[in-house]
């Protein structure tokens, strides 16, 4: 199966629900007025756009409608997938530096699927031919080394840890030490999940990447949250406080073929301006993908929806 | 990021201060906030929509009652309306008259289902009863070894066989091995699934039908957005659904999906979870899920808690003091050591209402652990007459508490000043006291 199929198979759910929403609305003349343009803006926060950026979204339809008096759906529904993938921004691509270490330090909330996105990580790079190090820093949750064991067995990695309730930044240390001299070409941080609005934790994740900061100072260190795609409006604070306490490089969205439209990757990503890299589709170990905003947008508005083809 | 609904309520109503009645524009205005408000909490469109309808009926040509200005008469309507919804009373956990209650523990991958399982299992202890514990999730990498290092860790028997990939044959082992053991709570932990993978169900459905649970309970991550009513219909429709527990409340989402739930599945929450160690579960309240909701705070449970853990006579020793101006360090380290019993600043801070303007992590528990190794490093002569504290003492202190010179000035200016304060008051008029009162309450949504 190509990549761009899986991805859009993953979203499948997604396109069914938006399909049916859209139909309703269209069908009767193909045309556009205020109070359908109200149910398609509830439309993308029942997906959870939200409010503020659903209403953004809509306003710039409505002021194009107004500029070029074409109120057509199909005209509508371009526009809209437009508007959306301008949400999301530049299309963006996580490459390893062949010639660095590179660092992967993966950041989120309590169960959004860290531990399984390291080891899918994991997988990838090794099948890429890289030399993998994982470093288990979730020291909190009970058995999160043994998860992380397991998966970095399926991916031929080594594995750095130490023992539960240990320091995590000395398991990061240590990692970055091993990666070193095991010449690796990538290194990736499982972290616990932490709440955001917990202070000590919080401090305890800057440590951690200030310690990756100054013992990979050569290295390319990349720190990305990972959201869980059936969240809600939280995951702005998320965001914003993961940003504050370590300096975010990109998002990965997790369980995006599942029970959400995970509209809120879209939010996420505009409020945030960061890219998203990676989306996990699946619960086997190639499920996680390059994240590809056309196909997660053609997902959102299907291109059946409309009269004319492209 | 969210300004509450009480305070764009409240920038409402400082207009409207003086009308009778609440008027058809006023009151669309404050339905567009409530709406707006809920959307934000993750409150189910549909339900949203309902909810403002009903509000709306209500509120209409309502008397406004003497004592509330009309905004928060709205306020009140929309906080009892809630109220009705989420169950106006504490929903308790089933009993099997057999004396073997079961009880299967379901929900979305990281949804907390181990943790909860775990936090389940100690509250049923410490309440008296012998729980059991299973996990029956063959998926998860070392799923099986998370319950079992909790369930070794509160003292609770646990059956685990990683390596049998039959989910019903382990559920069964399990409970002949719980019967044997005289257990009376057999708590079934299950994989995390998706309600769109047909397969995944269909093992729990199995599993369920081996089991025959008493109280099947949906766990619920209070961050969850939209989806949460179709997750929780699914689960009723394919398994059934006897309530569920809501975790992650320590957090900061507003946790709407508690009131889409309840209202589609008309299922109540039983438990909550709301911390990261295992004692933090606790029975839902549904008049303090309607004040977080609405972005009230949560000082019903801020005064429980004060209740259950400050010590009365203690605190009446220190008022005492206090008042006959007789406060001294060890009284403070007294106040220090109660905030400590009650989970730190940052927790009674989160509980205040209109504290989700004051940021909480700006509120340093570790200050509080330094003030009290301060105190403790002094001796009870310096305790009763910080007076003596002169150079060299304070630089011993600050050597015997592992803190600065500095830490210990500062926290020594700090008692001057609340002598000095205590000192004032007591010179107070009664008029002057209510004045200072009106100044603290001013934040008080009611």
């Amino acid at each position: 199966m190509a990549i761009f199929d899986k991805f859009k198979n993953g979203l499948e759910k997604t396109r069914d629900f938006f399909s049916q929403g859209f139909t309703k609305i269209t069908a009767q003349f193909g045309h556009f007025d205020e109070e359908m343009l109200d149910d398609l803006e509830m439309l993308l926060v029942q997906a959870d756009v939200g409010m503020e950026t659903a209403g953004g979204l809509i306003d710039h339809i409505k002021a194009e409608i107004k500029k070029t008096g074409d109120d057509k759906s199909d005209t509508v529904l371009r526009n809209l997938k437009t508007a959306m993938l301008d949400a999301i921004g530049k299309p963006a691509r996580y490459e390893l530096d062949p010639d660095k270490l590179n660092v992967i330090l993966l950041v989120g909330v309590n169960g959004t699927g860290k531990t399984t996105t390291a080891g899918k990580l994991a997988w990838r790079f090794h099948n890429q031919g890289e030399k993998v190090v994982i470093a288990a820093a979730d020291t909190f949750r009970a058995a999160a080394i043994e998860q992380l064991e397991v998966w970095a067995d399926r991916a031929d990695a080594d594995l750095v840890k130490s023992e539960q309730g240990s320091d995590p930044a000395s398991v990061v240390y240590n990692a970055i030490q091993a990666a070193k001299s095991r010449q690796a070409s990538c290194l990736i941080v499982d972290t616990a999940g932490r709440l955001h609005n917990k202070k000590n934790l919080m401090d305890e994740l800057a440590k951690i990447r200030r310690i990756v900061n100054r013992e990979a100072e050569s290295a390319v260190v990349t720190c990305l949250l990972v959201i869980d795609a059936t969240t809600g409006q939280n995951a702005l604070m998320q965001a914003h406080a993961f940003n504050e306490a370590t300096d975010l490089d990109g998002l990965i969205i997790t369980k995006l073929d599942g029970n959400a439209k995970g509209g809120i990757a879209l939010t996420v990503a505009q409020q945030s301006s960061l890219p998203i890299y990676f989306a996990g589709l699946g619960e086997q170990v190639d499920d996680l993908q390059d994240f590809d905003a056309t196909a997660y947008v053609d997902s959102l508005i299907p291109e059946h929806l409309f009269h004319e083809k492209k | 990021m969210f300004s509450s609904l009480s305070d764009k309520l409240s920038n409402i109503t400082r207009k409207m201060r003086g009308q009778g009645r609440i008027s058809e524009a006023d009151l669309k205005e404050i339905m567009r906030e409530i709406r707006l408000a809920l959307l934000e909490a993750d409150v189910n469109y549909q339900v949203v929509k309902d909810f403002t309808k009903e509000i709306s009926s209500k509120a209409k040509g309502a008397e406004v009652m003497q004592s509330l200005t009309p905004g928060n008469q709205v306020v009140k309507i929309v906080r009892d309306e809630l109220i009705e919804i989420l169950g106006s009373e504490q929903e308790k956990l089933a009993v099997d008259p057999s004396g073997f209650t079961k009880i299967i523990i379901y929900g979305l991958q990281g949804a907390g289902k181990t943790t909860t399982s775990a936090k389940l299992a100690k509250y049923l202890k410490d309440k008296g009863k012998k729980p059991f514990l299973v996990s029956v999730d063959v998926h998860r990498p070392a799923a099986q070894e998370q319950l079992k290092v909790l369930a070794d860790s509160i003292g609770v028997p646990v059956y685990i066989e990683p390596d049998n990939p039959s989910a019903v044959d382990i559920v069964r082992k399990a409970e002949e091995m719980a019967r044997y053991l005289l257990c009376d709570t057999f708590i079934v932990d299950t994989a995390g699934r998706m309600t769109i993978d047909e397969e995944m169900m269909n093992e729990l459905a199995e599993v369920n039908a081996a089991v025959q649970p008493h109280e099947r309970l949906l766990v619920v991550d209070a961050m969850i957005g939209q989806e949460a009513v179709n997750v929780a219909l699914e689960f009723d429709k394919k398994i059934g659904l006897d309530g569920f527990i809501m975790t992650k409340l320590d957090g900061d989402a507003r946790g709407g999906a508690a009131l889409s739930i309840r209202k589609i599945t008309g299922k109540p929450i039983k438990m909550i979870g709301i911390g990261e160690k295992i004692e933090d579960f606790d029975a839902f309240y549904p008049d303090r899920m309607a004040s977080r909701i609405l972005g009230m705070g949560d000082v019903l449970s801020l005064i429980e808690k004060a209740e259950q853990q400050l010590d009365e006579e203690l605190a009446q020793k220190s008022y005492e003091r206090m008042r006959k101006n007789q406060f001294t360090l060890d009284d403070l380290l007294d106040q220090f050591l109660q905030i400590g019993k009650m989970g730190g600043m940052e927790k009674i801070m989160t509980m205040l209402p209109g504290s989700n303007r004051v940021d909480p992590s700006m509120v340093d528990d570790s200050m509080i652990d330094k003030n009290i190794a301060i105190i403790r490093s002094m001796t009870s002569r310096e305790r009763h007459s910080y007076k003596l504290l002169n150079a060299s003492r304070r630089k011993r202190i600050a050597a015997g508490s592992g803190t600065s010179v500095q830490e210990v000035n500062q926290l020594i200016r700090q008692f001057e000043q609340m002598q000095q304060m205590m000192k004032q008051m007591k010179g107070m008029s009664k008029g002057q006291k209510r004045k200072l009162g009106r100044m603290f309450g001013q934040n008080l949504p009611f």
